[in-house]
C-alpha cells in the first residue's frame, strides 16, 4: 500500500462518480416503460413516435454520461 | 494511467484506445497516419463500396447491396423529411454522410482486434462541433437576428422569461459537449467492458466459460447499441437543423 493519499482521493472520487449514471438508468427506464404503457394502448400510434422516444433516451442518457466523463476525467487527466 | 495497482488485471481494459503510428516510430504528428487514420479510411471506403459501387448497376430487381443502401438512404431521407421538416431537405447529404461514417466506424470498431475510432472524444468532438457551427451558422443566415428568438420562450409567462433564456443559452453550448460525449462515451465504455470481461477470463481458469459466454451477450447488446448511437447521433442533429431553418413553428 505505497500510492498516496491524492492517488486514494481520485479513486473514491472516480467511484463516487460514477453512482451518477444510476440516475441515468433510471431516466432511461422511465421513459422506455412510459414509451412501452402508451404503445401498448394504443398500438397504431407507437410507430411515429419513436424518433420522440429516442430523442428522449438520448438527452436523459447525456446526463449520466457527463458523470461517466467526471470518472474519466478523475482517472486520467488529474 | 491508473496506477500501477491495476495492473494485476493481465488485460488492461483501456489499453486498447491507444493511438499508435502505423510505420513504427513513437512521435506522432498532425501528419502521421495511425491506426486512428486506417480506421477511418476503411470506414469511408465501405461507404462507397456500400453505396457507390453497390448502386452503380442499378437494376429494378436489387441486388443485396442495392437494396442495403437504398433501404439505408430511405431512412434517413424519411427521418430528415420527418424530424427537420420541408425546408431541411436540402441538408440530406450532410445527414447521410454524418450517419454512414458514424454507424460505419462503430461497426468496424467492433471488429476483433479494430481500433472503435469513435471512442476517441476528439472524432466525436470534431463531427459535433461541425454540427454545431454549420447549424449556428445556418442559424443566422436563414433568420438573422431572429434567431436569437428561440433564447426568448415567448409562451412562458414574462417573470420567467429571463431564467428560461438563461437556462436555454447554457443547454445550447452544451449541445456539442453532450452530442459528442454521448457517442464517445458509450462505444468506449462498452469496448471497455468487453475488455474487462476477458480479463475474467483470462483469470478463472474452467470457469471462464461464464464471462465468455457474457462477452458473446456484451457484443450483442455492443451491436445494438452502436446502431443506437449512430441513429441517435443523426436524429439530434435534425432536431439542431430544425432550430436553424425555423421548421419548429409549422
Amino acid at each position: 500500500m505505497e500510492g498516496d493519499i491524492a492517488q486514494m482521493g481520485k479513486f473514491i472520487g472516480a467511484g463516487l462518480a460514477t453512482i451518477g449514471l444510476g440516475g441515468a438508468g433510471i431516466g432511461v427506464g422511465h421513459i422506455a416503460g412510459n414509451f412501452l404503457a402508451g404503445a401498448l394502448r394504443n398500438p397504431s400510434a407507437a410507430p411515429g413516435q419513436m424518433a420522440n422516444l429516442f430523442v428522449g433516451i438520448a438527452f436523459a442518457e447525456a446526463l449520466g454520461i457527463f458523470s461517466f466523463l467526471i470518472a474519466l476525467l478523475l482517472l486520467f487527466a488529474v | 494511467m491508473a496506477g500501477e495497482e491495476t495492473s494485476k488485471l493481465n488485460i488492461h481494459p483501456m489499453e486498447q484506445f491507444i493511438v499508435k503510428p502505423l510505420f513504427g516510430g513513437d512521435t506522432i504528428h498532425w501528419y502521421t497516419p495511425t491506426n486512428v487514420t486506417l480506421w477511418m479510411g476503411i470506414a469511408v471506403l465501405v461507404m462507397i463500396a456500400l453505396l457507390v459501387l453497390g448502386t452503380s448497376r442499378r437494376s429494378i430487381i436489387p441486388s443485396r447491396l442495392q437494396s442495403v443502401g437504398e433501404m439505408l438512404y430511405g431512412f434517413i431521407h424519411n427521418m430528415v423529411e420527418e424530424v427537420t421538416g420541408h425546408d431541411g431537405i436540402k441538408y440530406f447529404p450532410y445527414v447521410m454522410t454524418l450517419f454512414m461514417f458514424v454507424v460505419l466506424a462503430n461497426l468496424l470498431g467492433l471488429i476483433p482486434m479494430a481500433f472503435a475510432t469513435t471512442s476517441h472524444f476528439a472524432v466525436t468532438a470534431t463531427l459535433a462541433m461541425l454540427v454545431f457551427l454549420s447549424v449556428t451558422i445556418l442559424g443566422f443566415a436563414k433568420q438573422g437576428i431572429g434567431f436569437l428568438g428561440m433564447f426568448w420562450v415567448s409562451s412562458a409567462p414574462l417573470v420567467l422569461r429571463p431564467v428560461l433564456a438563461l437556462i436555454e443559452i447554457i443547454s445550447y453550448f452544451v449541445r456539442p459537449l453532450s452530442h459528442s460525449i454521448r457517442l464517445g462515451g458509450n462505444v468506449m465504455a462498452g469496448h471497455a467492458v468487453i475488455k474487462v470481461f476477458a480479463g475474467f477470463a483470462g483469470a478463472l481458469g474452467v470457469a471462464s466459460v461464464v464471462p465468455i459466454l457474457s462477452i458473446a451477450a456484451i457484443y450483442g447488446l455492443e451491436l445494438l447499441v452502436a446502431v443506437v448511437q449512430a441513429y441517435v447521433f443523426t436524429i439530434l442533429t435534425c432536431v439542431y437543423l430544425r432550430d436553424a431553418v425555423g421548421g419548429a413553428h409549422h
